[in-house]
């Protein structure tokens, strides 16, 4: 193996353009393929981040009542807070409707405490604010609503015996997340003022955990863990992943198929080098070995060229991110506007591991032939 | 003392199919050699030279007949056996030089040792020394682009002698040669012959050749016409 190897290396370094060519296409499929897997890595790293900090929490406490994806549950989906609630922050959910410019836009009003820390909305302005209502929004129900920090909109909210009540709301703050879910249709209050509004005095829809929650067995109440809350994100996550491993397959398969076409080619054109070594007392096994260790070594001097220019990039993009335009933005997920790449060893591994495997599968397919080659045609030079 | 025969060709024929009909490239070949011989095989293309040398050589094998090299049977070896043999025991001389074009001519004389799994110092003592008898140490660091024909063909001798081999099948090497290098690379072969008592086998219709050689065989329409010892 020393020896093919050896003379691998210095076949391909003889060859010269030939080699060069190759190595490049196969080096920028080695960078674009890790380059997009770490995009993918750093945004469910920063999605998850962003869910956990802005709504997931260590997970919630849902009334058996309450389905978050189901609106219909609002209205009773909510109970008494149980006595023993140490390390849970209350959220009660009420349905409201609010009418910015003379329009009505159907919202949900969510209560939490203004002292809470478990989440990063900055509910802490609802206390220290003068307003009789004041409230806090994210910046697509701004952008959506066109209201903006300052402004007062109308409300109207049903309280728990069903009678319609109205209000003037005061948008203290817009708070700027990328998680969605709390922004698109969510208007943020202090859950006292809530409970007083809604008669709903100590009752919450669920609530977010923190890492004081001991999980005790609550009637009434479904515990849904953290990890169980982000799989509906990293379901949507892989499914990209997916989606996007037929680009970098595509990609690879261009630079494969730029090796297996020179594995054709050398074979054809290099009978005579092939019946020397043959001649010389080489086996067919030991041609067939060389032919495929060169096709392989193209994957380590791409790996190698690559290292060249794509850790440069690569430490560049890390620190410069990848910007997400606006509109991608509007998806519904968590999105941030830059997307920091993340470089796992596992990435890196895997893909090296991809490309060399591939490699040299494909060089070894073509040099099958070597092992039926007649070397005295071989030796003419005549093609076979 | 007798000498022991090194190639025995028994009976051998050979036979290809050429457009759908065999065509009988060697018929009924009897032949013996002995260790230290300087012979040719000589006649018109076509004649079936290159075809004889290459069953001897392991490269090839006859359809019908036997054919032992150094005692081995050359239809009965694998693939595996017939490397080997050749690796070990048999250097070829062919007539377009077939050097390795990225390799050095270092490198090129050393391939065979290669194989042999010599050590470094072993390789690069006998590279230089089958280099010194061909006159080429001074070139050991070129590229065969970078040599004359003449030169090419002293390489591909030092290839050919370098594992001291006891057959060298030299396949027309003068054959793209100027008269003044066919002169010296006979002149060098013939040497190595007595030097180290290599048994060369020629394949030419080169009439120069035919003057160096001890013994000539003739070849025609796949037959051997006659069988001549020269009185040099």
């Amino acid at each position: 193996m020393k020896l093919e190897l050896n003379l691998a290396f210095k076949n391909l370094f003889g060859a010269r353009l030939r080699t060069l060519l190759n190595v490049l296409v196969l080096s920028f499929s080695f960078v674009i393929i890790i380059f997009l897997n770490s995009i993918m890595d750093g945004w469910d790293q920063q999605a998850q981040k962003d869910s956990i900090e802005w709504e997931f929490g260590n997970g919630h406490l849902i009334n058996e009542n309450f389905d978050p994806l189901d609106p219909y549950t609002i209205l009773d989906g909510h109970g008494k807070i149980p006595e023993k609630s140490i390390g849970l922050t209350p959220i009660l959910d009420r349905q409201a409707f609010i009418y910015p410019q003379g329009r009505m836009i159907s919202i949900v009003l969510k209560g939490i405490s203004s002292e809470q820390t478990i989440l990063k909305l900055p509910t802490k302005i609802l206390k220290e604010s003068k307003e009789e209502f004041p409230v806090i929004i994210g910046k697509r129900l701004a952008e959506s609503t066109k209201l903006n920090k300052g402004d007062r909109v109308q409300v109207r909210w049903r309280d728990n015996k069903g009678t319609y009540d109205a209000n003037t709301l005061s948008i203290v703050e817009v708070f700027d997340s990328n998680v969605p879910n709390i922004d698109n249709g969510k208007i943020w209050i202090d859950i006292n003022k809530l409970w007083e509004m809604t008669n709903l005095d100590n009752e919450a829809s669920y609530f977010i955990v923190d890492d004081r929650f001991e999980n005790p067995k609550l009637s009434s109440w479904n515990f849904k863990s953290q990890f169980a809350l982000l799989k509906s994100l990293k379901d949507l996550i892989n499914q990209k992943k997916t989606s996007q491993s037929i680009v970098y397959g595509l990609l690879l398969a261009i630079a494969l198929l730029a090796i297996f076409d020179t594995q054709i080619l050398s074979i054809f054109r290099r009978q005579k080098e092939i019946g020397t070594y043959i001649a010389l007392g080489m086996t067919r096994l030991k041609v067939v070995r060389l032919f495929t260790i060169e096709g392989s070594v193209y994957s380590i001097l791409a790996l190698l060229v690559g290292s060249l220019y794509g850790v440069p990039f690569f430490i560049y993009m890390s620190k410069a991110g990848f910007p997400i335009p606006p509109a991608d933005q509007k998806m519904g997920i968590a999105l941030a506007d830059v997307i920091y790449p993340v470089y796992g060893i596992k990435l890196i591994l895997l893909t090296i591991l991809t490309v060399i495997i591939s490699a040299t599968i494909v060089s070894y397919l073509p040099a099958r032939k070597i092992a039926k080659l007649n070397p005295v045609l071989a030796l003419k030079g005549k093609k076979q | 003392m007798k000498k022991e025969p090194i190639i025995q060709v028994k009976n051998a024929s050979k036979s290809y199919p050429i457009a759908g009909k065999e065509f009988m490239a060697l018929k009924q070949i009897d032949l013996s050699l002995n260790e230290g011989e300087f012979a040719g095989i000589v006649g018109p293309s076509g004649s079936g030279k290159t075809t004889l040398l290459n069953i001897i050589g392991s490269l090839d094998k006859p359809s019908q007949g036997d054919t032992f090299v150094l005692n081995k049977d050359i239809k009965a070896l694998s693939h595996k056996e017939a490397a080997s043999l050749r690796n070990f025991h048999i250097g070829f001389i062919f007539q377009v030089f077939n050097l390795l074009p990225v390799y050095t001519v270092f490198e090129n004389v050393e391939f065979a040792l290669l194989l042999q799994n010599n050590s470094a110092k072993q390789r690069r003592e006998a590279v230089m020394r089958a280099l010194k008898w061909v006159g080429l140490t001074a070139h050991a660091d070129k590229r065969p682009d970078k040599l004359s024909g003449g030169e090419s063909q002293r390489v591909a001798i030092a290839r050919a002698m370098v594992k001291t081999p006891k057959i060298v099948l030299a396949d027309e090497p003068t054959a793209n040669l100027d008269s003044e290098n066919a002169h010296e690379i006979l002149k060098t072969m013939k040497k190595l012959n007595q030097e180290l008592g290599t048994t060369f086998l020629f394949s030419t219709h080169d009439e120069k050749v035919m003057g160096y050689l001890d013994r000539t065989i003739h070849l025609r329409d796949g037959r051997i016409e006659k069988d001549v010892k020269n009185k040099l």
